[in-house]
């Protein structure tokens, strides 16, 4: 099981110590020091950039494995939406959902069944006067954990209901001990399977809730092998799946937004399309925009690093998928319309984690000799060094994190001059 | 020890997509100096309007920043065909941005004013024919 904060990871046998990933991390969060790569735990979002990246597959996310979950009693899965997608000639969800029972599991939870509610939520919640607007959904962990860090003014815009796959897991905990009186909340797993190493990362160290009721992570792309063996085996499946049009469309992009049935929405995927998103935010150029959704993965949580399908093509099968289902097949009643249980419970606050000093006039000094020094170097962004560009480098020396004499193009005029 | 630090930026005139790039940087940079989201917004929103401004009606110019522990100071100079009334020019909802940029959502005559409302001082000396220069400061 894991235990640390981080599901993307490097094996380091594999990591030739190219720049590849250093020059594409959204956060600059990543280094070559000794001939390999290393991740700078406090400025990883888990977005998986550098998991898509690496030529030599030296970067990896990690995740749980089923059969680490054995001494529980009760077994619960979360299928994200994505998942549905990974099948090819599937035209009922059923047959998944059943077949996930065939696996060894004692319950499914759809989280697609859980994004209708919460989607329900929202739209209540969009109602109320007085919202920093316009409001960003949290749904995807890798983008609350850029705003943290790169976007401190946006943090107060974050939607603060918890995201579909914190719902289903409680609900599924709460559905499960009625059912069974006999067992304890102890008894009970409730084990995600996730597209992406955000949200497993999401699981060992929740953003916004105090502790997750997820107790595991396990991968789109290991359930899906299991899965399709059993598949065939089932002649009649079970009658499980309750989600709609919107609880699947939320496995691509746009999904969550256009549920809300407004027109002033955005979405956007990618990460380094939502970067420019957030900025374009932070200037106050959208004038009457209400909801703005980002994916970090390109198309949305189907373009996520653990699947095995084309994010295209899943979307695609989606899309045929939601043929003849009602439009939501899940609803609140006013009663239940946003009851304190569905907000966030932990602050999530300014994490900027790039800070020079904590002492203004130490951080000015510092800021003040990080151009001085940047302005001897060569421009040029090479990434030799290990830093992802010359400015980086300059910040690196200043935080004694690398030596003047690390830029490669400056050793070679020293060496012609001598 | 250095008391301030300086940053320069030259704004492109002839690459309107490239305008509000200098207010993306000069974000990053306060933020590593520990300035509060508040006061980075305030100074990424005059800046980046300048620059938008600087882009529109004058084929770009220069943005210096000077940042201090209790103030930033931005200057932004250019030398494109100036403001022949600055009063005017100061009123929400006047504009001289031409067609092509108004259907780009801009031209909405809030770039001045917005400048002012999230600056503590601003300043604008301008001469027709020779140029603007807006000095704009920040306190903490």
């Amino acid at each position: 099981m894991l235990n640390n904060r981080h599901s993307v990871t490097l094996e380091l046998s594999k990591c030739k110590g190219c720049t590849n990933c250093i020059k594409r991390c959204p956060t600059e969060a990543i280094r070559v020091r000794d001939g390999h790569a290393i991740i700078k735990e406090e400025k990883c979002i888990d977005c998986g950039e550098c998991i898509r990246l690496c030529p030599y597959q030296a970067k990896k996310a990690t995740y749980d494995k089923l059969e680490d979950f054995d001494t529980y009693k009760y077994k619960i899965a979360l299928p994200a939406p994505a998942f549905y997608g990974q099948f090819n000639d599937l035209d009922d969800v059923d047959y998944i959902l059943t077949a996930l029972l065939e696996c060894g599991f004692d319950a499914v939870y759809e989280v697609s069944k859980a994004a209708e509610i919460i989607t329900e939520h929202t739209r209540r919640y969009m109602k109320k006067d007085g919202l920093p607007r316009p409001v960003i959904s949290s749904a995807c962990p890798a983008i609350v954990r850029l705003i943290s860090l790169r976007f401190p003014c946006l943090v107060d815009n974050l939607l603060p209901i918890m995201p579909p796959i914190e719902y289903a897991a409680r609900q599924a905990r709460r559905e499960a001990l009625a059912l069974h009186p006999e067992l304890t909340d102890d008894d009970i797993c409730v084990l995600f399977i996730s597209p992406c190493p955000a949200k497993i990362s999401y699981i060992k160290n929740p953003i916004g809730v105090e502790k997750s009721a997820v107790t595991g992570g396990l991968s789109v792309s290991d359930l899906y092998f299991k899965v399709r063996a059993k598949r065939k085996e089932i002649d009649i499946p079970k009658s499980l799946s309750s989600t709609g049009i919107i609880g699947l469309n939320w496995a691509g992009s746009g999904g969550e937004a256009t549920s809300l049935l407004s027109d002033h929405y955005l979405a956007a995927d990618g990460i380094e399309n939502c970067i420019k998103v957030l900025d374009e935010i932070e200037n106050g150029t959208f004038g009457d925009l209400e909801f703005v959704e980002l994916n970090a993965c390109i198309g949305g949580c189907v373009g996520g690093t653990l699947n095995v399908e084309n994010p295209f093509i899943a979307k695609a099968r989606l899309r045929s998928m939601r043929k003849y289902l009602p439009v939501s097949g899940n609803h609140i009643s006013d009663a239940e319309a946003l009851a304190d249980e569905i907000f966030y419970d932990a602050e999530i606050g300014n994490n900027a984690a790039d800070m020079l000093s904590e002492d203004r006039m130490t951080a000015i000094a510092k800021m003040a000799e990080i151009e001085c020094i940047y302005k001897d170097l060569p421009h040029l962004d090479c990434g030799s060094c290990g830093a992802p560009n010359c400015h980086a480098l300059a910040e690196d020396i200043v935080r004694s994190d690398a030596a003047m004499g690390d830029c490669l193009i400056q050793l070679r005029e020293r060496q012609k001059k001598n | 020890m250095n008391d301030k630090v300086v940053f320069h930026f030259d704004i492109d005139g002839d690459n309107f997509t490239s305008a509000g790039e200098a207010s993306v940087k000069i974000k990053k940079l306060l933020r590593e100096m520990g300035f509060s989201p508040d006061t980075i917004r305030r100074v990424s929103v005059a800046m980046y309007e300048g620059e938008i401004n600087m882009v529109i009606h004058a084929n770009g110019g220069a943005a210096d920043v000077e940042v201090y522990s209790d103030r930033i100071e931005i200057i932004l100079a250019d030398k494109g065909p100036g403001i022949a009334n600055i009063e005017l020019a100061m009123q929400e909802g006047y504009s001289t941005a031409p067609d092509n940029i108004r259907s780009l959502g801009f031209g909405a005559g809030m770039g001045l004013p917005n400048m002012k409302r999230y600056t503590d001082e601003m300043r604008i000396e301008s001469a027709v024919g020779e140029g603007t220069t807006i000095y704009m400061t920040v306190r903490t």
